[in-house]
Parts: C-alpha cells; sequence; structure tokens
C-alpha cells in the first residue's frame, strides 16, 4: 500500500478550478503575546507559480512561510492549501515540503537516508524510493556524495540536499526559508539560475522567502513586498518596479524620487491629472493611478527615467520638467550620476548612461539643469500621512 | 630548534600536566596493585612476589555470585536511571524554558550532602514498620513478609537514587544540543511527533545515553556503600568483598585482583554495549 498524495500527479488540465488556487491565505493574524507579527494578511498562490515573499528581517515574511508549512498556527484566519482547509494541521499532514534557512539535514543519516527520508516515512515501496532518491540526487547533481554525512559538505552541496530531500516527496508545493542566505554570493547566483529551472521542469508552486531583492527578482514571477506583517504591493517584478504603490515598495526594490505634489481638482485631459510641487512647478501623472487618493499625495519616479537638460536646452513636449541646480555629480563608468535640488528643498537622483565619452557633455556641480522625465513614468504611491 | 618545529611541539606542553598526572597517580598505583595481585603471604610475615596467577582464578571461583550480583545491579540501576533520566532531562532541555537552571541545580543538589548520610536516612525512610513500605507493600513492590530493606531490591534503589544525576546530566548535554530545526524538518518530512522522536531525536541522543549509562554503571559495580546501609549479607557486591579484603582481612593480593578481574568485566561490557550503539556513530555525533 502507498500513501502517496496522487494529486501532484494529476494533470493541470483536468482538476477542477478551485484547485489552480494552489495557497490561500485568508485574513491570517498572528500574534505573541501582545505583539502584533502578522496583521490581517490575505493571499492567493496560483499553481505552479513561482512566488517570493520580499521584505527586511522582521517583516513577518518567516512566520508567513511557517504558517503555511504548519510549524506556526495563525491566532485568527485561514490557511488553505488545493482549496482544503489545513489551518489546524500539523505539518506531517500537509502536502507541501520545506528548505530550512541552515538546511536542517539529518547529521546522523547520510545524504542518501537524508534525501529518502520523507519517502520512508510515508512508507512508499523500497525499490521505488531507492530509484526516486537516485534519480533527484542526479537532479542535484550530488550522486557521488550519496554515501556522505552531512558534516562533510560544503554549504553549496548542504543546500542541494535540503532541496532534494523536500523535492523527492513531489510535494503540491515547495517552501524555501531564505535558502540561499549563507551562502557567498557567486554560489548565490548560479544556484538562483539551477532552483529557476528545477521549478521551471517540475512545474510545482515555490514559495521563497528572501530579503534579497535582485534575488527575488531574478526568480520569483510574483513577488509580495512585506513590510510591518502585511503585503505592500504584489505583482510581478514589473509591475513593482515600474508601477510601485506605496514608498515603502518603491524604495525598497531599487531607489526612487519621491515628490509630494498638491493636485488640482480638475483632470488636464482624459488621460493625465496634475499636481503642483513645492516649487509650484506642475507634475502630470496618470489619473487611474490617484483612484482613491483625496487630498495631497505623493508621486515617484525612476533616477534612470530621469533626463537632465541645460537650460538653454528644450525637453521632449509632454515632459514633466522641473527646475535645480546639480548639487553632487558622480561619474561611475558605465553611468553618470547626479544630485539636483530644486530652490524649495527637493532632491532628485538622476542616473544617466555614459553617452558622450568626455566631461564636455555632462554636468557639473553648482550647473543650473533642467530635470526631465515622460509624464507616463510617474507612479503614484501613498498619499501624505493626512495627520502630519 | 626551529620556530616551526617548537610550535609543533606546543601542544605536547600543553598535555604534559595532565600527562604526568596519570603516570603519577594512574599508572603506578595500577602497576603497583598488579604486582601485589601477584603476590602471596600474609600480613604477619609480609607478602612476596610470588607469580601466583591462581589467586586470580581462586577469586572467581569463590566470589563469582559477588561479581554477577554486582553487575546484574549495576545493570537494573543503570536501566532505572535512564528510564527517569531521559524523560526529565527531555524536560529540562525542551520545557524548562528559564528555570533550566534551577532545574539542573535541583538534580545536583543531594550531591552537596554526603552520600553516606543520605543513603543513611533512606535507611530510615525504608525502616520496615515506615509509611513507605507500607504503601510499596500495597502495590505490590515488596512481598508479604513486608521487609524492603535488606534486600536486592533496596540495594538496587540505592544506587539508582545516588547515581541518577550522572544519567541526568549528559543526556540535559545531548539533547539541549539538539538542533530543534531538525524536529521541525522530521515532522516536515511525514513523522508525528513519536516517530521524530524515535528517528531523530532518540539517535542524535545516543551519546548522552552512552556517556550516562558509563557513569552510573562503572561506580555502581564497584559501589559498596549502598549494599553495606541498605542491603544484608545476600546482598553482597563485589565492591564489599573488596573493601573487606583490603581493609579488614587484609588479604590484598585477592582484593588487587578481584579489582582487576572487574575492570576486565567492565572494559569488556563497554566494549560490548559500544559496538552496540555503533561507536563510529558515537565519536563523529561527539565531534
Amino acid at each position: 500500500m502507498t500513501t502517496v498524495p496522487e494529486s501532484t500527479e494529476t494533470p493541470a488540465a483536468v482538476r477542477p478550478e478551485v484547485e489552480e488556487r494552489d495557497i490561500c491565505l485568508e485574513h491570517v493574524h498572528k500574534r505573541y503575546g501582545d505583539q502584533v507579527v502578522i496583521g490581517d494578511l490575505s493571499l492567493v498562490i496560483e499553481q505552479g507559480r513561482f512566488y517570493a515573499l520580499l521584505g527586511p528581517s522582521g517583516c513577518g515574511k518567516t512566520t508567513t512561510l511557517r504558517m503555511i508549512g504548519g510549524f506556526e498556527l495563525p491566532t485568527s484566519g485561514t490557511v488553505s492549501l488545493a482549496g482544503h482547509d489545513v489551518t489546524q494541521l500539523p505539518p506531517h499532514k500537509r502536502e507541501v515540503n520545506t528548505v530550512f534557512q541552515s538546511y536542517a539535514l539529518f547529521p546522523h543519516l547520510t545524504v542518501e537516508k537524508n534525501v529518502a527520508f520523507g519517502l520512508e516515512r510515508k512508507k512508499v515501496d523500497k525499490h521505488e524510493t531507492k530509484r526516486r532518491v537516485a534519480e533527484m540526487l542526479e537532479t542535484v547533481q550530488l550522486s557521488h556524495l550519496a554515501k556522505r554525512k552531512p558534516g562533510q559538505l560544503s554549504g553549496g552541496q548542504a543546500q542541494r540536499v535540503a532541496l532534494a530531500r523536500a523535492l523527492v516527496n513531489k510535494p503540491r508545493a515547495l517552501l524555501l526559508d531564505e535558502p540561499l542566505g549563507a551562502l557567498d554570493l557567486r554560489l548565490r547566483r548560479q544556484l538562483q539560475d539551477q532552483l529557476k529551472q528545477i521549478q521551471q521542469d517540475i512545474g510545482i508552486t515555490f514559495v521563497h522567502v528572501t530579503h534579497d531583492q535582485e534575488e527575488a527578482m531574478s526568480m520569483a514571477d510574483t513577488i509580495a513586498v512585506m513590510n510591518g506583517g502585511a503585503i505592500e504591493q504584489a505583482g510581478s517584478a514589473e509591475d513593482l518596479y515600474e508601477r510601485p504603490e506605496t514608498s515603502f515598495v518603491a524604495n525598497f526594490l531599487g531607489t526612487s524620487n519621491l515628490i509630494d505634489v498638491t493636485p488640482e481638482s480638475t483632470p488636464v485631459d482624459q488621460e493625465f491629472s496634475r499636481g503642483t510641487t513645492v516649487d509650484r512647478e506642475p507634475v502630470r501623472y496618470l489619473t487611474h493611478r490617484a483612484d482613491g487618493y483625496s487630498g495631497p499625495i505623493r508621486v515617484g519616479v525612476r533616477p534612470e527615467k530621469v533626463r537632465l537638460y541645460a537650460t538653454d536646452q528644450s525637453p521632449p513636449d509632454g515632459d514633466n520638467v522641473l527646475h535645480g541646480k546639480v548639487v553632487q555629480s558622480t561619474f561611475l563608468g558605465v553611468t553618470l550620476q547626479y544630485l539636483v535640488r530644486t530652490p524649495g528643498g527637493l532632491e532628485l537622483n538622476v542616473i544617466e548612461p555614459n553617452l558622450v565619452g568626455n566631461s564636455a557633455g555632462t554636468f557639473g556641480a553648482g550647473q543650473d539643469v533642467r530635470v526631465a522625465w515622460d509624464a507616463r513614468q510617474t507612479f503614484v504611491v501613498e498619499g501624505e500621512a493626512t495627520g502630519a | 630548534m626551529s620556530l616551526a618545529r617548537r610550535r609543533k611541539l606546543l601542544p605536547w606542553w600543553f598535555a604534559l600536566p595532565g600527562l604526568l598526572w596519570l603516570i603519577v597517580f594512574f599508572a603506578v598505583p595500577i602497576l603497583n596493585q598488579v604486582s601485589v595481585s601477584l603476590m602471596s603471604g600474609d600480613p604477619e610475615v609480609g607478602f612476596s612476589m610470588t607469580w601466583s596467577f591462581s589467586t586470580y582464578w581462586d577469586a572467581i571461583r569463590d566470589y563469582h555470585s559477588q561479581f554477577t550480583r554486582s553487575i546484574g545491579y549495576a545493570g537494573a540501576a543503570t536501566i532505572i536511571d535512564l528510564i527517569i533520566a531521559f524523560p526529565l532531562a527531555y524536560f529540562i532541555a525542551y520545557k524548562a524554558g528559564r528555570f533550566k537552571g534551577l532545574w539542573l541545580l535541583l538534580v545536583i543538589l543531594p550531591f552537596f550532602v554526603s552520600q553516606v548520610m543520605r543513603t543513611a536516612s533512606w535507611q530510615l525512610i525504608l525502616n520496615d514498620q515506615g509509611w513507605l513500605v507500607a504503601r510499596m507493600q500495597d502495590v505490590g513492590i515488596v512481598s508479604g513478609d513486608g521487609r524492603f530493606l535488606a534486600t536486592g531490591k533496596a540495594v538496587i534503589f540505592g544506587i539508582s537514587y545516588n547515581f541518577l544525576p550522572f544519567m541526568v546530566l549528559p543526556l540535559y548535554a545531548t539533547l539541549d544540543r539538539i538542533d530543534r530545526r531538525l524536529i521541525e524538518a522530521a515532522s516536515d518530512l511525514y513523522c508525528s511527533r513519536w516517530v521524530a522522536f524515535r528517528k531523530v531525536t532518540l539517535p542524535l541522543a545516543v551519546p548522552g545515553i552512552f556517556a550516562g549509562s558509563l557513569l552510573v554503571f562503572i561506580p555502581a559495580c564497584g559501589d559498596y556503600i549502598n549494599s553495606s546501609i541498605l542491603g544484608s549479607s545476600n546482598t553482597t557486591m563485589i565492591g564489599n568483598v573488596i573493601q573487606s579484603k583490603f581493609l579488614n582481612v587484609l588479604d590484598y593480593p585477592t582484593a588487587a585482583a578481584l579489582s582487576f578481574i572487574l575492570m576486565g568485566v567492565i572494559l569488556l561490557g563497554i566494549a560490548i554495549y559500544g559496538r552496540v550503539l555503533g561507536t563510529k556513530n558515537l565519536t563523529e555525533l561527539a565531534g
């Protein structure tokens, strides 16, 4: 008799639609005593996604992952896997497996036995176990180390054993808790590619916790940026980068120039609205991006979207244009970076590609400039806290 | 001498005091006692070296029952201590939280009182008219005649009581060191709590079980206080024989021979025990 979950082998096409939602958290709260770690978090992860929970330490991303795995119980709210409520189920009854931070390999068992551990507990047939373990070790390129003990492995090897130990069980979803955090940069990049490749090959859902924005952006289909126990924004890397919806996201993924503006009451045209900066200069933005906001709002633009012009040059029509003075000019080889300050004290970072090749075409500190960018590149983050 | 060479020798200098200590206080007395065990004579005229190996055979012939009893009592006490100490150590390591230190202090607190005093007070508690013996009679631990003192059970009880901390401390140290994430990993890989305990915690606790068992079993084999105070002439252990040969009868060769036989038996026992638990694992896990 075997108790292997059959559902993971079922082709996605024949599954009822509800199962497309692989992992679902609804109104989850988690408190330790008085401390609120997660406050009202809801998320849906679809089947086959590479989903990253990204955020600074203490933002609740690991707690969220541990609630999906069953290692923490939510104070309230529900966790469902494949449409079934598993909120109260212990980890060993959930069809997910975890790759732990620092791997948690069993030190008393060989690599082979570590990988076979889950299958043996599920009483999978011996030959079948042997075959699947060998196959999995092949996949992570560790067949030659099968008889080693974890103590004799390097960090990268241990990480791959942990991955194999989880994947060999063919879980519905794989949970990864900062799986690359302990490795050096070069190895990390290499394993990121491998991990992404493996996820695409086997096609199961990966939920990946990380504080490294580049890691999240290079691997995940969907990134949920977490801060203070809540999801600030979830979307593709492009969504988050090009259209951040909160100041936190705008500055956690890359850097942004954030500008407080006072919106004018009537839109400019069908597409755009306009607000005025502290310098009484107009900034246009797509109207629908400010839906739901009233009062002063904060808009932003990425430094590399901005261009500098001398006062006698004119920016293209339709650009937002601000006037200021170069405060700092830095030559970085690939790029030139400027810090520009407007009379009203707004500071803007500008990154320009190094196209000119000599200092004649660049701007020095103290020079008056126009700062311009395509109005469509303007994103709107939250309104200024009304009380402040 | 070159610097590199001196560097290489440095660790040996660290070992020197310990080495000297072992030679003076361990090797010399042992060799001395080996030679005593091969002498013959009597306290009146003195002993002289006669290479009389027969002392060993005589000792085994005359005292094999005390040997068997010692090993039986010590073995029973070791098992009892393991059964009591494992849950206790587990509790202290995993559940006692910030009271860990207090619990450990409580475990070793009785050791602040001399063993003779502690054992003697148990003699009072366990006397035939006592409340405890009556209760034990109720539940069938004590047979109909109402005597607990002066039986083998009383001696085993005494040994278990006296050596319990030696089991608790190494077990605690081993369990406390086990990474909790390993238990989580086991439960992630379909282990119920019990199976996780059996497949992960227990194998990782083996070094502690081994160390604790040795620390209880070895001194318990040679113990004579418990048998003298809580036992009778029917519960004489080999320690009692050695003690009386040495201090009362002054038959030094036999006392020495008995000691070495005991040592041999214990070493053999440890070798087998270690093999059963897997010495390779022990050293690997300890490292």
